[in-house]
């Protein structure tokens, strides 16, 4: 590995970082405008938000990738940037799928905080802002910390279209030494760290949301958060069969 | 915006034969990676930290690197240790792994949602530990654990796209190759993103079902 190509690879951590960070901004909104969206008392509002959720939760982000950057151009005559349209496929595709943690997190409020909004006479834009969000929030943390990294792995896809991420820069170096192990393996390393770093990131902001509410950090139940490995026969008969 | 319906005809084919080849995909790399997904459970669960700390790291690290790249470092590193597979070996291989790390999570929910009571009277009962596994406990976790098992076919079936890059003509695959062949590029990535939604979406109906009728 020359300095040369130390460079390729550091330009490609940079485009990475960069598609994630605009990705995860459009899937934020995403998530939260769909899933607010499915839980709205008019029908119409619910059966477009599922229909959006549906759609990109159901075909693969490979694929809206590929039409992104094949379809859109031939079809509407839009012609995107390529970090543009990596957002906008990746961002839609992972908001479909944080809509529904939106969704799950808002039903799992307590009923009883919603009618007390009602019964002290908020409009349902103030209930959504100052009761129902403030406690669902901190709960959805765990499971977007998860869709995060699964958002971090999905950028390794835009590097198919030859965007120059980090993956890319993998393929670019493979090409330079005639050998894959040694970029490989740091590759795959970089991307465990970002991972890492992710996830360290998300736990400190959960923290200080919990502590907004009120609440300890440690009792989130029903969440995907990793659980400590409990070792000793018959131990832990808290988490039931429903992962994922 | 144009919609030519005769391109649509013209792909048919090469679709059934990339649908065959995905539905192949899916199938081996499920199998391998409920298979691993297991071992690794059952592995998690062993008395000395000697087993458990390894694994646990090995597994942590496929589950947070991307796919692709994972890919990408079965399909050029392993012939460069003289180790060569076909593409879709290798695909399935790589599909296998990564979801296995999966599955074990799911496996261990499972695992620990026995009820304690059943451990307790099989060591009342004197079996050996071995009985336990297969008689008592994994017959009630594997039960419990199947809609989840089948979400990650669902997310395995939406990563099957990636087998294309190393030259496997799945789906996309076929409709890549059609589209630089005739130009067409609208008709064939439209026709395989519909079809994956009529796959997976009533396959996730499916799994709903499923799982109000064999969780409790």
């Amino acid at each position: 590995m020359t300095p040369g190509l130390w460079k390729l690879v550091l330009d490609g951590i940079w485009v990475t970082v960069q598609l994630l960070v605009l990705s995860a901004l459009l899937a934020g909104f995403m998530s939260f405008l769909a899933g607010i969206a499915r839980t709205s008392r008019r029908w119409v509002v619910r059966f477009l938000a599922g229909l959006y959720t549906e759609v990109f939760r159901g075909t693969s982000a490979l694929i809206m990738i590929f039409w992104v950057y094949f379809v859109l151009p031939l079809a509407f005559g839009w012609q995107l940037v390529p970090l543009w349209a990596g957002t906008l496929a990746l961002g839609l595709t992972y908001g479909a799928y944080g809509s529904e943690i939106v969704r799950g997190a808002l039903n799992a409020v307590d009923p009883a905080q919603r009618e007390g909004g009602i019964a002290l006479g908020f409009t349902p834009w103030q209930r959504m802002r100052l009761i129902l969000l403030p406690q669902a929030v901190p709960e959805m943390i765990p499971p977007f910390s998860n869709l995060l990294v699964e958002l971090l792995k999905g950028t390794a896809l835009v590097s198919v279209m030859g965007m120059g991420d980090l993956t890319f820069s993998a393929t670019l170096v493979r090409l330079a030494l005639q050998q894959s192990a040694e970029i490989y393996t740091y590759v795959l390393l970089i991307y465990f760290v970002l991972a890492f770093l992710l996830t360290r990131l998300m736990r400190g902001l959960e923290k200080r949301l919990k502590a907004g509410v009120g609440r300890a950090s440690d009792s989130v139940p029903a969440t995907g958060t990793k659980r400590a490995a409990t070792a000793g026969a018959g131990a832990g008969a808290t988490a039931g069969g429903s992962a994922s | 915006m144009t919609w030519d319906w005769n391109a649509v005809g013209a792909f048919m084919p090469h679709f059934w034969d990339g649908l065959l080849v995905t539905l192949e995909a899916l199938a081996l790399g499920s199998v391998i990676s409920f298979a691993l997904g297991l071992v690794w459970a059952l592995l998690m669960r062993a008395p000395t930290r000697w087993v458990r700390w390894p694994v646990g790291a090995a597994t942590e690290f496929v589950r947070d690197t991307p796919l692709l790249v994972q890919l990408f470092f079965l399909f050029y590193v392993l012939p460069e240790w003289n180790i060569t597979f076909s593409a879709l070996t290798t695909g399935v291989i790589a599909i296998g792994l990564h979801y296995s790390t999966y599955t074990m999570q799911v496996y261990r929910a499972g695992i620990e949602g026995v009820p304690a009571g059943q451990w307790e009277a099989a060591t009342a009962l004197g079996l050996p530990a071995r009985r336990t596994w297969t008689a008592v406990i994994l017959p009630q976790a594997v039960r419990r654990v199947v809609p989840a098992l089948g979400n990650y076919v669902i997310a395995m079936l939406k990563d099957t796209p990636l087998l294309m890059t190393v030259t496997v003509l799945e789906m996309l695959g076929e409709a890549r190759l059609y589209s630089q062949q005739h130009f067409q590029f609208t008709e064939p990535l439209t026709v395989i993103g519909v079809a994956f939604i009529l796959i997976s979406y009533p396959a996730s109906l499916l799994l709903r079902a499923l799982e109000r009728r064999l969780v409790r």
